[in-house]
């Protein structure tokens, strides 16, 4: 109960920060005329693969809370690991986009489409990676065995995170991406 | 606290292992209260440093065409001041007295979530290190404590000191966002039973208000903060002209955190006056509802008015008319809160305590706040006097005369609490006089300074007509002011080691935290008394009365 209001109420700070954050990338995106923009630079149908990784992961990790909440351990370690995999899959094609954005000079110094999109996509991969770090503990605990009630709230806790994790990413993958495409 | 359990061959290492272990204590603690009174102790400090700042400001300003200060100098102490007093002093002072108390009073044993609280006090500590640390670069930040775009960029401040200033905001936000979620999830999660919603102490309420109004409005500055070390660190354009992005920007962000920021650091402030004013005038608070629903007013309010900062941008008359319109409306849940305290006080019989003193000097000067505040809500008067000495006068009423006197009144009222001991009331008697009037003498002549015109924020001035006296006026108080916070300093030292025992409830209070010892043991209470009122220490003593 206490850890999940506290993420609660964390998650509700963290909307806020987005919130800001996105709307920069808004106001700007009607500003930025010349140079590379989200339709000349940016791959949408390869995002989607990665996006559909990061989607996925909120579903294993609802069936690995099934399965604690079911007493396997072997099946919430099992979708746990899948969980963390997909997660990786997803920072690695950020990178992957961020590599090949600033071979083509696409920085944040470029000019306001490079440093929105960057400042927002970054933020978005930071949480990310907090999250895995979040998720990688847990499933350090949960190979090592001792695997108390406790832990359950702060399992709980941590997937309400990467849920949210996931929705700003729908948010930001309609917003940056699908407007382009549309 | 912990003893250290004998061990032979041992013995003659065990003063050492105590002297070491106490700083370890201290250190590793996650108790509530030492955890408060680390808070406690830090913003003292950083007081000092900020007030040692303005008595700088004040000796430069003292004469027309001072050279003391040379203008890079000037920019850098009044940013620190600001800086100082807003993030290092003010809000982590009520920070600390929310976490000292909030469990007390609803009888809980500790935070909800200690290990969080630790780690809220430990980077907000850094943080302001982080932030005296620029000084080491040789550039203090110097673009004034709201960093107004393009001054806080490359262009014009080209050495660190900016960039110490956002890491070390941002470091600090953290850690008061950490602190604000604890303080909810605590006053939820941890009442005693029978304390419902409707019967918390009055600071409990104002806390828990103010830490909702944290958890929204912290991240718009840290959301600007990131933007900035963008442009500052990656070379973007976010908030610079050159590569069409937009200083107002940054002023649409960093008010609309500014501004609710403006009542994270008195909301808690109207909650020490709730709980002082009550027990010195023996009557419970008048509009106990009016006073907690005002507040819930003022802070949905807060966040909808920040462009009253900007009207002198430019942003267009309707814009301003709706911000105008809106500034004054919380006037109104402010006031209604100034008659509830008046009204408290009516027939009460009054104990003037050094406390109470403090808490009636609160009525007077965050009035003349107030109502500052209310001429500056009005557009073209704002075209007038914006970014003058008004402006100074006006945030040093609500935040010193407000704020700084309710927390000297709290720190009267909760240091036998604290300590044990009482903090002495004859020097309190001449801490409260020299702090009044040295506050008054800086402040209430800057008014007229900003009426007559000088714009705030400039190192020296010329000899115009009537400016001279002003400001030597203005920094006289300020060094009476200085005197007053050496008598408090002192007090606090000599009442540490030779105070009268305080003993459980010294006041006749009546919330919970009065129901154990003083200071409190670790785990708090040995026994919650039963709560069946909003006074619950009243009603043992008086059953006859209970009242729901």
């Amino acid at each position: 109960m206490r850890t999940k209001l506290a993420m609660g109420v964390f998650i509700g700070s963290e909307a806020v920060f987005f919130a800001f954050l996105i709307a920069a990338y808004i106001y700007y995106a009607a500003a930025t005329v010349h140079g590379p923009n989200a339709a000349n630079s940016l791959d949408p149908p390869r995002t989607l693969i990665f996006t559909v990784c990061l989607l996925a992961s909120s579903g294993t990790l609802w069936f690995a809370e099934r399965r604690l909440a079911a007493g396997s351990r072997n099946g919430f370690r099992v979708w746990l690991g899948a969980t963390i995999v997909l997660g990786l899959a997803f920072i690695l094609g950020q990178a992957m986009e961020y590599i090949g954005l600033t071979r083509k000079t696409v920085t944040p110094a470029r000019n306001l489409f490079g440093a929105t999109f960057f400042t927002l996509t970054g933020f978005h991969g930071f949480h990310v990676i907090c999250g895995l770090i979040s998720l990688s503990v847990l499933l350090g605990l949960a190979l090592r065995g001792n695997f108390s009630a406790k832990a359950a709230a702060g399992t709980a806790a941590i997937s309400m995170y990467w849920h949210f994790v996931d929705v700003v990413w729908i948010v930001i993958f309609s917003l940056v991406y699908l407007r382009v495409w549309v | 606290m912990s003893d250290t359990p004998f061990v032979p061959g041992l013995v003659e290492d065990a003063d050492r292992v105590k002297a070491h272990s106490a700083w370890l204590e201290w250190v590793s603690t996650v108790d509530h209260k030492r955890i408060g009174l680390l808070y406690l102790f830090t913003t003292l400090f950083f007081f000092c440093v900020g007030g040692a700042e303005a008595l700088l400001i004040r000796i430069q300003l003292a004469w027309p065409n001072n050279t003391f200060l040379s203008p890079d100098e000037y920019n850098q102490i009044f940013t620190m001041h600001g800086t100082t007093m807003i993030f290092l002093v003010v809000v982590p002072v009520l920070l600390g007295l929310a976490n000292y108390l909030t469990p007390l009073m609803i009888g809980a044993s500790d935070m909800a979530l200690p290990r969080l609280n630790a780690f809220s006090f430990w980077v907000f500590l850094f943080g302001g290190i982080l932030l005296y640390f620029s000084f080491a670069t040789g550039q203090a930040p110097n673009a004034g404590w709201f960093s107004y775009a393009p001054l806080s960029e490359n262009s014009y401040s080209i050495r660190p000191g900016l960039d110490y200033w956002a890491l070390a905001l941002l470091g600090i936000g953290v850690g008061t966002v950490a602190t604000a979620i604890n303080l909810i999830v605590t006053i939820v999660t941890l009442r005693t039973e029978g304390l419902t919603i409707r019967r918390l102490p009055l600071f409990v309420w104002m806390v828990l208000i103010n830490s909702f109004l944290i958890i929204f409005a912290l991240p718009a500055l840290n959301a600007s903060l990131v933007m900035l070390l963008v442009d500052r660190l990656l070379n973007a354009h976010f908030f610079t002209h050159v590569g069409g992005g937009s200083p107002v920007l940054w002023q649409h962000y960093f008010w609309s955190f500014g501004h609710p920021e403006v009542y994270i650091m008195v909301l808690p402030a109207f909650g020490i006056i709730s709980e002082v004013i009550p027990v010195f005038s023996r009557k419970p608070i008048f509009g106990y509802g009016f006073v907690a629903a005002s507040t819930v007013a003022i802070a949905l309010l807060s966040v909808g008015v920040w462009a009253h900062h900007m009207f002198a941008v430019g942003l267009g008359h309707a814009w301003e008319y709706a911000f105008g319109a809106s500034s004054l409306l919380i006037a109104v849940p402010t006031g209604v809160k100034i008659f509830n305290w008046i009204a408290t006080m009516w027939g009460g019989s009054i104990r003037f305590t050094t406390s109470m003193l403090f808490a009636i000097a609160f009525l007077f000067t965050f009035t003349i706040g107030g109502l500052s505040g209310v001429i500056f809500a009005t557009v073209p008067i704002d075209w007038q006097v914006t970014d003058t000495y008004f402006v100074v006068a006006h945030m040093h009423y609500v935040l010193f005369g407000g704020t700084a006197f309710a927390v000297m009144a709290g720190l009267y009222y909760w240091f036998p609490k604290m300590t044990g001991r009482m903090l002495d009331e004859r020097r309190g008697v001449w801490n409260f006089w020299l702090m009044f009037i040295g506050f008054n003498t800086t402040f209430f002549v800057q008014h007229f300074l900003g009426l007559a015109g000088m714009p705030r924020r400039v190192y020296t001035y010329g000899d115009l007509p009537g400016w001279a006296v002003m400001n030597l006026i203005s920094t006289i108080g300020a060094f009476v002011l200085g005197i007053s916070v050496l008598v408090l300093l002192w007090n606090i030292r000599i009442s540490r080691q030779t105070g009268a025992p305080a003993g459980d409830n010294p006041w006749n209070a009546w919330t919970l935290e009065w129901a154990t010892t003083s200071p409190p043991p670790e785990h708090n209470f040995d026994a919650v008394p039963p709560v069946h009122g909003r006074r619950p220490l009243w009603d043992l003593t008086h059953p006859q009365e209970v009242r729901p």
